[in-house]
């Protein structure tokens, strides 16, 4: 057979690289259009970076070592009214038990929503109702909160007064801090497992394993990364709320403890997160001490932006994708609920 | 395969095959759980609000008098005169809504549009990369931060520079002109919701065949006609439904416009001509946010609990709508 | 040898034929012969040139994919390039309307030139008017039937224009019937493309590629996604069309390059192995490997 390779008669020249299509041909309208796409792509980064720098000029220029570590006093002079070293620990408490209550049943209800879903009916109503849930106003949350902690039967969650409970507690707002971060634990477990191929999933099947061990086992460390990315968004969106805060928190300047057991205690009791301080802080609430906002909002901004980063990293995957994915941008609409 | 009676297996399966079903039925529950926590949300924060609704009917969208003055009626206990406690008249918070809404949501529908497209098309390539952190950054930022930022900076600059005394001289007997106002609320809007819109335009782009796209080009159309005329004709329904994904996230914004959007409930009036967008306005969400301190007054909590189902029943009806307009789509087989 | 032709049984009597086609007995010459007297042969004074490639390379990145070809494309012929999966017969293709240039590095060297004009120095749209493709798999867009042909003239000039002018009808209706559509879409051409059948949404991309008068024609395996019949049809089109235009045929199928085709490049591994009229290529190839492709022993 005549042998299949070439034999290496010439010599490759010098290659001219092709020029790609310039747009000076262009119809005069169509170069407007295209310049304006150029102008928006950049300003948009410029507009991030602005928003970056501008913070961290603001906030270099009045942060000092000793906010960390100090607890806010109520004074009115800057120097006086202490650091925001409660409000840090506020945010973590609040972070940690809304993402502690959020990931389980987040994951959970991923899981049932991929794998399990029947009855059709409550798998597309369940699905519609993440997708509400969404969309919901996280003010509305806190208020819907405040309905249902001052009752009676979960009046443990904080201090007591003689119409039930005053509502307002590290835990009942860690409670619903976990509604907002669960449809992004939702959305990622969800779509993470419908990219898991069914092969993966019969081939356990046919080594005998139930449907719980399949899932416990195989496909949820398999899915790994976007549970952690799920996890990660949520926490962020956590991080940067106010709204249930306000309404549920209390707002002492300093984190007041309910009672003497240790943890228990500060749980129960009222305090503040880095996102009301800035608002406390800032113009708009009563401490008119721009300083303070500013320091703290240039550390709020570090803990979010460290959070992308880490959304980033983790999502990326091992091929550097050629189109980015959007992780978590896109919402939830039509991926639950009555579209499938 | 036939699912044998417990019974008739080996102990571990058996073990095994009921910790299955255990499991089947939790996680159905909590679905269910889930589902029935939603509902009973809507229903909660709806009976709440009856009182509000049932002593003022349809006209608590109307408009009729100051709602700051009817708030503090509230408070204070003490009710106009010929008008019970509950009087409550929602109209310029609803109008400061739409109206902040609408501005945000087109001029972002204009710039992510634009963005998109020079994302997918224009960009080179090692830049596309990087972008998509910075939009991710965008919309990481929290909502306090865009309002102190718009309170201490852009605020105060655009009440140096844009609104000029004599402006302020023409309507200082209705309202006060200050930074804090519909163009700086809408502007920062404009921002917040920029992310989510670009992600899923330059999503349902990039979800565009090439096949169309490269037999555009074959045929000698420049790039840009046949983003015009192939891909964003195939998108416009991610684009819709992105557009209603916006709205919701516009209109349940709280806090940034409680801070930037206005001192007072006042109903920009359009009839002012150009003073019309340097008017003070407060957002339904804005209102709430406010107000959360006096929610143990019995005819102020229903009032805000009214608010509140407004905002609640118009995010479900969005979630509908933003499904609805994905529908188009589903003819190209194109999935988005 | 050639390999032996596979008679198919067709529904209809094709339209382009001998009609004492013999349907019984004969064996292979005389199906060889028949086929080729299905097919008249170009007149001579019709053949013009068209394209020109002189010693041309292509490139991905470092890694030379077409090398050293030298080629014409005349019209009132088809040229067809035969050869292996990888014999870069697809990228020579497509580097005749530049679209090559779209993928990220890469390169190239030497000349092709269209009526004389490198075309380089042409704006790349113009050229791909001038030269238009049609794909593997069809392609049609998401708009009408009338919005399809009519999209390369609509946008020909950039200025916004109205859909309907009396011209753009002319000219949609008969790039339909030069790509032998027309009667069957003539009922409602407000139809969507996407509603056609597989062969028909070929016939209307062709009809889309012809719309706007090009000179060159350039096919990448049209037919690889039909089935026979549409083949059949796709195939009698292509014949008709080379009075007027220059076609080259980039094809897997060998009979189909020796049913429809008048010159024929064999490429392998880059190379250009053998050129010449098909009789010359299929009958008496010079080189053995050509002999080895045409008779089966790689593919």
């Amino acid at each position: 057979m005549a042998s299949l390779s070439v034999s290496p008669a010439a010599v490759p020249p010098e290659a001219l690289p092709a020029p790609r299509e310039g747009v000076s041909s262009w119809p005069l309208i169509d170069r407007v259009c295209y310049w304006l796409c150029w102008v928006t792509g950049i300003g948009l980064c410029v507009i991030a970076v602005a928003i970056v720098a501008f913070m961290f000029v603001k906030g270099i220029a009045y942060l000092r070592p000793e906010l960390f570590v100090k607890s806010p006093a109520a004074s009115l002079r800057q120097t006086q009214s202490g650091g925001f070293l409660d409000p840090i620990i506020g945010t973590f408490i609040v972070t940690a038990i809304g993402t502690a209550v959020a990931a389980p049943v987040g994951i959970a209800l991923g899981v049932w929503l991929s794998e399990y879903r029947s009855p059709r009916w409550l798998a597309r109503v369940v699905g519609s109702s993440i997708e509400i849930l969404a969309g919901v106003p996280s003010i509305v949350l806190a208020l819907f909160g405040l309905l249902i902690v001052s009752k009676g039967f979960l009046s443990f969650l904080s201090q007591g007064s003689p119409q039930g409970s005053l509502g307002e507690s590290f835990l009942c707002a860690g409670l619903f801090m976990a509604l907002l971060a669960m449809p992004l634990i939702v959305a990622a477990t969800y779509e993470a497992l419908e990219q898991v191929p069914n092969r993966v999933r019969e081939a356990s099947f046919a080594l005998g394993k139930t449907r719980a061990t399949t899932i416990w086992r195989v496909l949820l460390p398999s899915i790994r990364p976007s549970m952690a990315g799920g996890v990660v968004l949520g926490m962020g969106r956590i991080i940067g709320d106010t709204a249930i805060v306000t309404v549920l928190l209390g707002l002492t300047i300093k984190n007041e403890p309910v009672g003497s057991t240790p943890l228990l205690g500060t749980l129960r009791g009222t305090g503040s997160t880095l996102t009301s301080y800035v608002y406390y802080n800032s113009p708009a609430g009563e401490g008119n001490s721009h300083e303070k906002a500013y320091a703290a909002a240039f550390v709020l901004l570090m803990v979010v932006l460290l959070l992308n980063a880490l959304v980033t990293r983790i999502t990326r995957g091992r091929e550097p994708g050629r189109r980015p994915r959007w992780y978590g941008l896109t919402g939830l609409v039509g991926r639950l609920g009555w579209t499938r | 395969m036939a699912a044998a009676p417990a019974s008739q297996l080996r102990p571990e399966l058996a073990a095994a095959v009921r910790t299955d079903k255990r499991a089947e039925l939790l996680l159905g529950a909590l679905a269910f759980g889930a589902f029935a926590l939603i509902a009973f949300m809507v229903v909660t924060v709806v009976v709440k609000a009856w009182p509000s609704f049932s002593y003022n009917g349809l006209n608590w969208f109307g408009s009729g008098g100051d709602v700051s003055t009817e708030l503090r009626v509230m408070r204070e206990g003490t009710p106009l005169p010929g008008h019970g406690l509950a009087y409550f008249r929602a109209w310029p918070l609803i109008w400061g809504t739409v109206v902040t809404t609408v501005v945000a949501v087109v001029l972002a529908l204009v710039i992510s549009t634009l963005a998109a497209v020079f994302l997918t098309e224009f960009a080179p390539t090692r830049a596309r990369r990087a972008v998509e952190p910075v939009v991710r950054l965008l919309a990481g930022v929290p909502s306090v931060i865009y309002g102190l930022i718009g309170i201490l900076a852009l605020a105060p600059w655009i009440n140096e520079h844009l609104i000029s005394n004599s402006r302020k001289q023409s309507v200082i007997y209705v309202v006060q002109l200050n930074g804090a106002n519909l163009t700086t609320a809408s502007l920062i809007l404009t921002v917040m919701i920029l992310p989510i819109m670009i992600a899923l335009t330059a999503n349902a782009l990039q979800s565009v065949p090439d096949s169309w796209r490269e037999g555009s080009a074959a045929l000698g159309v420049n790039r840009w006609r046949t983003i015009w005329r192939v891909s964003l004709r195939t998108a416009w329904p991610a684009i819709a439904a992105a557009t209603v994904l916006a709205t919701a996230r516009a209109l349940g914004e709280a806090v940034m416009l409680a801070m930037v959007a206005g001192g007072t409930a006042f109903a920009a009036n359009p009839l002012d001509g150009l003073t019309f967008f340097f008017e003070p306005v407060r957002p339904l969400a804005a209102m709430i946010f406010q107000e959360s301190e006096g929610l143990t007054i019995a005819t102020l909590s229903h009032t805000i609990y009214a608010m509140a189902a407004v905002l609640l029943l118009s995010a479900t009806m969005l979630s509908f709508a933003g499904w609805a307009a994905k529908q188009p789509m589903k003819r190209y087989g194109v999935r988005a | 040898m050639p390999p032996p032709i596979r008679r198919i049984v067709v529904d209809r009597e094709p339209t382009v034929a001998d009609p004492a086609a013999t349907t019984n007995g004969g064996g292979a010459s005389a199906a060889v012969a028949h086929a080729r007297s299905r097919r008249p042969a170009p007149t001579p004074t019709a053949i013009k040139e068209r394209m020109l490639l002189e010693s041309v390379w292509l490139a991905y990145g470092s890694n030379w994919v077409v090398r050293d070809v030298s080629i014409s494309v005349r019209q009132g012929e088809v040229l067809a390039l035969i050869g292996a999966s990888g014999s870069g017969k697809t990228t020579l293709l497509r580097s005749l309307n530049r679209l090559t240039e779209v993928t990220e590095g890469a390169a190239r060297s030497g000349r092709i030139t269209l009526d004389g004009t490198d075309i380089h120095a042409l704006e790349v749209n113009e050229l791909r008017r001038r030269v238009t493709m049609v794909f593997q798999q069809p392609n049609p867009f998401p708009m009408s039937i009338f919005d399809n042909v009519a999209y390369a003239l609509v946008e020909r000039t950039g200025r916004r224009r109205r859909r309907r002018t009396p011209e753009i009808d002319e000219a949609v209706a008969d790039a339909l019937r030069r790509a032998g559509l027309y009667e069957e879409v003539a009922g409602d051409l407000d139809r969507s493309a996407l509603a056609l059948s597989g062969g028909q949404q070929q016939r209307l991309c062709i009809a889309r590629a012809l719309a706007a008068r090009p000179e060159v024609l350039l096919l990448d395996e049209p037919c690889s996604a039909l089935d026979p019949i549409s083949t059949a049809t796709i195939e009698e089109l292509i014949v008709q069309l080379r009075e007027t235009i220059a076609i080259v045929i980039v094809t897997h199928n060998l009979q189909q390059a020796f049913r429809v085709a008048d010159e024929v490049a064999f490429m392998h591994l880059g190379e250009l192995v053998e050129y010449g009229g098909s009789e010359q290529v299929f009958d008496r190839p010079r080189q053995q490997r050509t002999r080895d492709y045409i008779r089966g022993a790689f593919g």
